[in-house]
């Protein structure tokens, strides 16, 4: 094949190897060069030793029938899918339970990590010792106990506890009438949509209007009445478009509505009560770092202790809380594949099961690594970007 | 836990990668002699009848004696055996990356393991299927009843896609609950998480001697499938494969032709019967074929006894689990249990 060259425009700089640019570069090569020989070694010698051994591999197995089915999908899935969707399905679960996770170890972590700077004596103590104990005690044990204590509070399937009507409590999970959306309901959804967008505009301009003119405006108060009032509205006006299915009792539990499986709930308080104690040091940590002056500061101006903590105290913390924060999501999200030992159908417990059926253990132990390893760094980038939003903007 | 798992599979993909060439012909063999001891992968989780480890951190059970039994054939001493627990998700891996030189441990043969694993079995030592339990209370007398039933079963067995099976042909929804270890599984079972626990027969009867009331639960009349379950070895490593499998048929000849641990000393001095002094090793150089001690049948039933001692032992009337011969009866008696002719 015929190769154009251009002509050149200007001579280049001659490349020489007692230049230590070019040294440096070529050190970096051959580095690289050598780790990619000993990946390709590795990987060539498995694949030659699967052969000889006589294992299958490949990942053709992705596209064949998984034949088994899942406790928890929050796509359509039953034993005729495939083993790809199943493993979408352990994905989405993991999501599921980390997201909760998530959310409600921030919410504990922050306000233990409060209460242990609390000056009251007791609340003080009581957080400390919380954050001790949970600490040191082996999160795997922590689900195992969380899983038996959830199990051996509920009662059976047939003496459900009713709490108000379709919705039922029992060891088989928390029963839940399920929303059905009728026509017309995407009105709602536009609504909702105008509402938030309505929302965002009214902050920026009660911000711009409290900068100029230093009057505050309730804009919680009145977002939140938009937020709601609109929807409701829109939801009125097409006609109550929405239907809900009620669950009911059959032989063995009660089938319909929406659950909320025993293992979700073992897990998800497991793991935001864990992980919740190491955010609370964070947050300790992060406001501890804030100096002493800009409290005093702050009440000179007249504010109260909450309204210090809220405006001053915790913006300035969030900025040392952030990084390892990040840590602490990351560690909870991976923390989830424990969930294998309580019989929560996450990613790691469907790829254990998709392993067992295929015995393609090379193939479905790569795809777990890529899959949490995915899953971390997107978590990283997310809050990477939440950091350099809420770092110092110097004016 | 996490941690050693993926250490775990770290190292299968390392022991994959490096050792090449590890397993041809008669190379296991040799590498156990050599070591001087039989690495036997068995039940971890401890399965009353089939692998159990006491206080003392002795092994017994029948899977067990299989092992020791090898033991004994190739160095004419049954202690001559370590043991690796595995959980079921971890016993292949363990056997084909060589961590394990035989896998006892309840494994249903099967096509695909049989293949696509690069594993061979070498025979039944226990004809098995799939059942069901269920508590008393449920009123529950056949599986067909058990249409939207939840139900517990262990991730990294062949049950978890007969259960999907069976109920998908006959037309019935499940809601299953998937753990990887048996005793959480069985927890929750009792604590009633599901109605009803499924795994093979002799698990089902292994675990309900270790209920707090056994006689609160009941075992479903319902065999769903086919459970042989037999000695694992790495496909390819023939004369290793050979030694597993006829020190299990030489356990079943010995109880066809009567040959027990207490008078296997008097048969070998007088039997007449050239079938036994063939077993025995007094004729035929048997032990030459196999690469291993000319005595090796007279020391696996010395030291650990016939096929029907151990199930007695083990599993039979005596025990706990009171599980019936049945099937694994010998040919001789209606069952399936058959060796091949020592010859």
């Amino acid at each position: 094949m015929a190769v154009v060259t251009r002509p050149r425009l200007r001579p280049r700089a001659r490349l020489s190897l007692n230049d230590p640019r070019v040294r440096a570069v070529l050190a970096q090569l051959v580095v690289l060069a050598l780790v990619l020989a000993g990946a390709a070694y590795l990987i060539h010698n498995t694949l030659l030793n699967l052969e000889r051994l006589g294992v299958a591999s490949g990942f053709g197995f992705l596209w064949t029938t998984a034949g088994f089915d899942i406790s928890q999908t929050l796509i359509p899935y039953d034993r005729t899918y495939t083993y790809g969707r199943a493993f979408l399905v352990g994905l989405l679960n993991t999501f599921y339970v980390s997201i909760f996770g998530i959310v409600f170890a921030t919410i504990i972590g922050f306000i233990i990590g409060i209460a242990r700077l609390s000056s009251n004596w007791l609340v003080a103590k009581v957080a400390a010792a919380y954050i001790e104990i949970i600490r040191n005690v082996p999160l795997l044990l922590q689900l195992i106990v969380w899983y038996f204590v959830v199990l051996g509070g509920l009662p059976t399937a047939r003496n459900s506890i009713t709490l108000g009507e379709g919705v039922f409590l029992n060891v088989r999970g928390l029963f839940v009438p399920k929303p059905i959306f009728l026509d017309g309901f995407e009105w709602v959804v536009v609504a909702l949509a105008v509402a938030v967008i309505a929302v965002i505009l009214l902050a920026r301009w009660a911000r711009r209007r409290f900068e100029q003119t230093g009057q505050p405006f309730p804009t919680f108060r009145v977002g939140l009445a938009i937020l709601l009032l609109l929807p409701l509205a829109a939801y009125f006006l097409a006609g109550s478009p929405l239907e809900f299915q009620y669950p009911r009792h059959t032989k063995f539990r009660v089938t319909g509505g929406l659950v909320m499986l025993p293992e979700f709930m073992a897990m998800v308080a497991g793991l935001s009560i864990y992980t919740a104690a190491f955010i609370a040091e964070i947050v300790r940590a992060g406001i501890e770092a804030i100096p002493r002056g800009q409290w005093e500061a702050a009440s000179a101006l007249g504010l109260s202790r909450a309204q210090t903590l809220r405006l001053v105290v915790v913006p300035q913390a969030l900025r040392v809380i952030i990084p390892p924060q990040t840590s602490q999501y990351l560690n909870l999200t991976k923390n989830s594949s424990l969930g294998v030992a309580i019989g929560y159908p996450d990613f790691f417990n469907v790829a254990g099961t998709i392993n067992n059926q295929t015995g393609q253990a090379v193939e479905v132990i790569a795809i777990t690594m890529a899959v949490y390893l995915s899953l971390s760094l997107a978590i990283s980038a997310f809050m990477n970007w939440y950091n350099r939003r809420m770092a110092l903007v110097e004016r | 836990m996490r941690l050693s798992r993926l250490a775990g599979a770290a190292t299968v993909i390392a022991a994959l990668g490096f050792v090449a060439g590890a397993a041809s012909a008669g190379e296991t063999l040799d590498a156990v002699k050599k070591k001087g001891f039989v690495q036997c992968g068995v039940n971890g989780g401890g399965l009353p009848g089939f692998a159990t480890v006491d206080d003392q951190g002795n092994w017994s059970g029948f899977d067990v004696d299989f092992c020791r039994a090898v033991a004994a054939a190739v160095f004419g001493d049954k202690n001559a055996v370590k043991f690796t627990p595995l959980s079921a998700k971890e016993r292949f891996t363990a056997l084909q990356s060589g961590e394990i030189d035989v896998l006892i441990r309840n494994t249903t043969w099967t096509l695909t393991r049989d293949t696509a694993l690069g594993l061979d079995f070498v025979g039944v030592n226990f004809y098995d299927g799939q059942g069901f339990m269920v508590p008393k209370s449920l009123g529950v007398k056949s599986a067909l009843e058990l249409d939207g039933a939840s139900v517990c079963v262990q991730t990294g067995t062949t049950t978890e896609r007969n259960l999907a099976d069976y109920f998908r042909a006959n037309n019935m929804s499940y809601e299953p609950v998937v753990f990887e270890n048996a005793n959480e599984l069985i927890a929750a079972f009792q604590a009633g998480r599901c109605d009803v626990f499924t795994t093979d027969r002799s698990g089902l009867y292994a675990e309900r001697t270790r209920f707090e009331n056994p006689d609160d639960w009941v075992i479903l009349p319902e065999v769903i499938s086919k459970e042989p379950l037999g000695p694992v070895v790495r496909h390819g490593d023939n004369e290793w494969g050979d030694v597993v499998r006829w020190v299990y048929y030489a356990t079943l000849e010995a109880e066809e032709y009567g040959v027990t641990s207490e008078n296997v000393d008097d048969l070998r001095q007088n039997s007449k019967n050239p079938t036994v002094r063939r077993l025995l090793g007094v004729e035929d150089e048997f032990g030459k074929f196999l690469g291993i001690p000319q005595d090796w049948a007279y020391q696996v039933i010395k030291q650990v006894g016939n096929y029907g001692e151990i199930f007695e032992r083990n599993l039979g009337q005596s025990t706990p689990l009171k599980i019936d011969r049945g099937i694994n009866d010998l040919w001789t008696r209606g069952g399936l249990q058959y060796a091949m002719p020592f010859r």
